[in-house]
């Protein structure tokens, strides 16, 4: 039933892709290094400009008012400007198919889909964080964030790697569904989703609170403004937050067919609800007056955190019905 | 009052606020509870207090659990089930929060629908005099006439979807037109099938019910109020209504993980039962098939196959060699190895006789602590270990679970040289009681399969409004609400040119005959909407394409 050898071949997919992943991890804080001084040495020899200079992403805000033709690139420092970044970049596309094969090796070893353990589903949660950092990166300038996503997702590999690892095996009669599949890839691509937006939640509240002290050290200024920082960080997390609900409510049909109740509050249930509560408070309280957006960011960072509980604490120290698979 | 007192009466004399009054306080808590602040600090609030339910025993999920940590914790253990800790999700500070908020969205969302319904039936407002002054507009020069730039702007805007407002006297160069309004339903459609998540949960609760049952191989299983193991029905359920529809498990199988190692070694592989059922007394009966994740349906009842195990038939006879029973008792498995504990009760015998102890699948030895082990959870080496019990089975005839044994009217049976007796048979063997007290016969073992029958009337109406709510998610996160205004400027004959209005361009002045006219285009969103301008200038590039085919043509 299972093929060990393509099980073997899937770990050594995935240690590789550890290694490319570190050094693309490496390129990115070059470039933050190289285009963060740049935007240091501008913005104290024009500061008027330095706002539309850093970088592509914040010439949204500078555009308006005005017929608006930015290019993506700002044309002449570019060249030296961005080398390292976009080494990085293609070692992280390169990472990515890395991974891909990784799951796909796992999955052909199984004969199912690769979603059956924490392990598991640790890899396929990289492998979209990955996937849509990419797929991001060749439609916008997102240079700057690619340390971001590269850090998390390598440490999330290793931790998969050294503490989930779990034998290839078949699945037990209870993740034997199409609901499998259709549940736990849409709640792991949503969790990618939300790591990219924790991430980027975090930078913005580190960019703001340099910017309202006016001290904006190197690495920071390679990013996009705070306000621009912070609507990249929302609309990331409007996507992601129907897709949870999809997890949500999948997940409850997938309940009520494998044990005859939709909705149980067994501790995963609980804390599936509890994330989803807590994005659906940030959504708000960013439509609230009397909120400001650093507050409201501070509850997405909060859902991220919940994620976290849900996946490494819920999973293992608590008894419920979602304890599976042996770890 | 002293004097240094009297200074402050004054001054707040001189800025009294008027007296709210009964009304005006409930009117002013109505406010504060649907206010979106009120709303948001309740859902927080909602969140943390449904996170004890993950760390303590429930004992709507798992009662067991929740007696065992009483009995260890008793001081903790007894003040966390003061405050409802053990049943967090029916407590009423739980219910408090939820019921609060759904006031509040209440009171938030008929409001917002009356003014939405209002929004709808009204045209989009004017469009301001300065449209420059609109954070986002985009203006350019068409090489043809007003009204052709016009028409071809209703073209686009039309296209595009969007409200235009009737033509108005005096304002015949511009237009105001709005769309974009499915972000509000889709708000509206959200909000209010939550509410219709939570009173068909209600629906559900009050006239759903739950029962379960351990069916052994080769038995028949009617379903009645009285004949289920446990029943928890709901409280305005008539249990008289219940579907007597009946099943008969022909076979279950199982199967066990053999290849893998460590933590998987022996990890369920396979559950399913091959049934034979009756919609009803009398009906025509049918070969079914009920695994995990493959439910049976009679009628809005469901059958869940959720546990099995083992139960060991076994025969007793008295001293003389006359059958007591042959007995087929499901024990419970206690681990992932399927050690089952369970009882055997000879009622017939006289004194009555009792069997308390353990069935091994795969009988791996005696552990000194916990007795004897199972390695392996299905049948490779199946033992049944037993003490025997003798006295009154059924003491007070209380009723008593058919897994253990009351023993507080029992004596434990000893051999001849005073040691307890205890018995280990395997399958087909037979063994002789002490004393003459007759004979035990382990003849074989059959699976049984631990059945959930669920009738939940809140189940499609909950998955109804789950999906109508996801769409309206994501209509109000996708859908932008924004507000479109057009002007045109006359420019004349293409030799004039209007300065700031337009942007120069050579190819304008090559052919005189040529009327030009100025566009401008702005816009309005609701909330932030970072590709305003983006749409704007699309908008813009295609009236200026429109406005020249039509020319053209």
């Amino acid at each position: 039933m299972t093929d060990q050898t393509l099980a073997q071949a899937s770990d050594i997919a995935v240690w590789a892709t550890m290694v490319v992943l570190t050094l693309a991890m490496l390129a990115f804080a070059g470039h933050l290094a190289v285009t963060g001084t740049r935007a240091r040495d501008r913005s104290a020899a024009a500061p008027a400009q330095a706002g539309s200079m850093t970088s592509a992403g914040s010439a949204d805000e500078a555009g308006s008012g005005s017929v608006a033709v930015l290019a993506p690139e700002t044309p002449e420092p570019s060249a030296p400007n961005r080398r390292w970044g976009v080494i990085g970049l293609q070692l992280t596309w390169l990472a990515t198919f890395g991974l891909i094969a990784g799951v796909a090796l796992r999955g052909l070893s199984v004969g199912r889909a690769p979603l059956g353990n924490m392990y598991e589903f640790a890899i396929v949660a990289v492998m979209f964080t990955l996937i849509v950092y990419s797929a991001w990166s060749l439609r916008q300038d997102r240079l700057w964030l690619g340390l971001f996503i590269t850090l998390p997702a390598t440490l999330i590999l290793a931790a998969a790697k050294l503490s989930w690892y779990t034998e290839a095996s078949q699945l037990m009669p209870s993740l034997n569904s199409i609901w499998l599949v259709i549940h736990v890839t849409v709640a792991t691509l949503s969790v990618a989703l939300f790591t990219i937006g924790c991430a980027l939640a975090l930078l913005y509240l580190a960019k703001d609170r340099a910017e309202t002290k006016g001290e904006v050290p190197h690495w920071l200024a390679a990013l996009p403004s705070a306000p621009s920082l912070e609507r990249i960080t929302y609309g990331l997390h409007i996507v992601a937050f129907p897709l949870w609900t999809f997890t949500l409510i999948a997940g409850a049909i997938w309940a009520e067919q494998a044990w005859g109740r939709y909705w149980g509050w067994d501790p995963k249930e609980v804390w599936t609800f509890v994330i989803w509560v807590v994005y659906a408070a940030y959504l708000h309280a960013r439509a609230t007056s009397g909120w400001t957006a650093r507050k409201a960011t501070w509850l997405a960072v909060a859902g991220f955190g919940c994620i976290i509980i849900n996946y490494a604490v819920v999973n293992i120290f608590f008894v419920g019905w979602h304890s599976y698979s042996g770890v | 009052m002293t004097d240094t007192r009297k200074a402050p009466p004054q001054t707040s004399a001189q800025i009294r606020q008027p007296r709210l009054g009964l009304v005006g306080w409930l009117r002013w808590m109505w406010r504060q509870l649907t206010s979106m602040r009120t709303a948001l600090m309740l859902l927080m609030l909602l969140a943390v207090a449904a996170v004890p339910g993950s760390i303590w025993p429930q004992r709507s999920v798992d009662p067991v659990r929740v007696t065992e940590y009483l009995r260890e914790n008793p001081t903790t253990g007894e003040w966390l089930d003061r405050f409802g800790f053990f049943d967090v999700y029916s407590s009423p500070w739980f219910a408090a929060i939820y019921l609060l908020l759904m006031i509040s969205l209440v009171g938030c969302i008929v409001p917002r629908a009356g003014q939405h319904w209002r929004t709808l039936r009204a045209q989009p407002p004017r469009a301001p005099r300065n449209l420059h002054r609109l954070e986002a507009h985009t203006r350019t020069r068409v090489d043809a006439p007003p009204e052709a730039v016009l028409e071809a702007a209703r073209r686009v805007l039309g296209r595009r979807r969007l409200r235009i407002r009737a033509a108005e006297e005096g304002r015949e160069l511009e237009i105001a037109a709005e769309g974009g309004y499915l972000r509000e339903t889709g708000n509206l459609v959200f909000h209010i099938s939550l509410l219709a998540v939570i009173v068909s949960v209600a629906v559900g609760h009050l006239w759903g019910w739950r029962g379960e049952i351990i069916v052994p191989e080769g038995e028949t299983f009617t379903s009645q109020a009285a004949r289920f193991d446990t029943l928890e029905a709901g409280p305005w359920v008539d249990e008289n209504s219940i579907q007597p529809f009946s099943l008969r498990l022909d076979r279950l199988d199982v199967e066990f993980e053999t290849q893998a190692g460590g933590a998987q070694f022996g990890a369920p592989r396979l559950f399913e039962g091959q049934f034979t059922t009756t919609d009803a007394p009398g009906a025509p009966e049918q070969r079914q098939v009920l695994g995990v994740n493959n439910p049976l349906h009679f009628g809005s009842t469901s059958v869940f196959l959720l546990g099995n195990g083992y139960a060991p038939v076994v025969t007793v006879t008295d001293s003389d060699g006359r059958s007591l029973g042959t007995f087929t008792a499901p024990f419970l498995p206690q681990d992932d190895t399927y050690t089952s504990t369970g009882a055997i009760k000879v009622p017939a015998a006289d004194p009555q006789l009792g069997f308390y102890g353990a069935f091994l699948p795969t009988f791996g030895g005696f552990d000194e602590a916990a007795g004897p082990i199972s390695t392996f959870p299905d049948l490779m080496d199946p033992r049944l270990a037993l003490g025997v019990y003798e006295g009154t089975l059924f003491p007070g005839g209380r009723p008593q679970s058919v897994y253990t044994l009351d023993t507080a009217q029992m004596e434990q049976v000893t051999t001849t040289d005073g040691d307890v007796s205890r018995i280990l048979l395997a399958p087909g063997e037979t063994i002789e009681l002490p004393g003459g007290r007759g004979t035990v016969s382990f003849d074989g073992v059959v699976r049984w399969g631990g059945l959930v029958v669920r009738h939940d009337p809140g189940r499609v109406p909950v998955l109804i409004s789950s999906i109508v709510l996801l769409g309206g998610l994501i209509a109000m996160l996708t859908v932008k609400r924004r507000r479109v205004f057009v002007r045109v400027t006359d420019q004349g004959q293409a030799t004039t040119d209007q300065g700031e209005a337009t942007t120069d361009q050579g190819e304008g002045t090559a052919d005189p005959g040529e009327r030009h006219t100025g566009l401008t285009v702005a816009g309005l969103a609701k909330g932030s909407d970072p590709q305003l301008q983006d749409y704007l200038d699309a908008l813009a590039e295609e009236i200026t394409a429109a406005a020249r085919t039509k020319d053209d043509a």
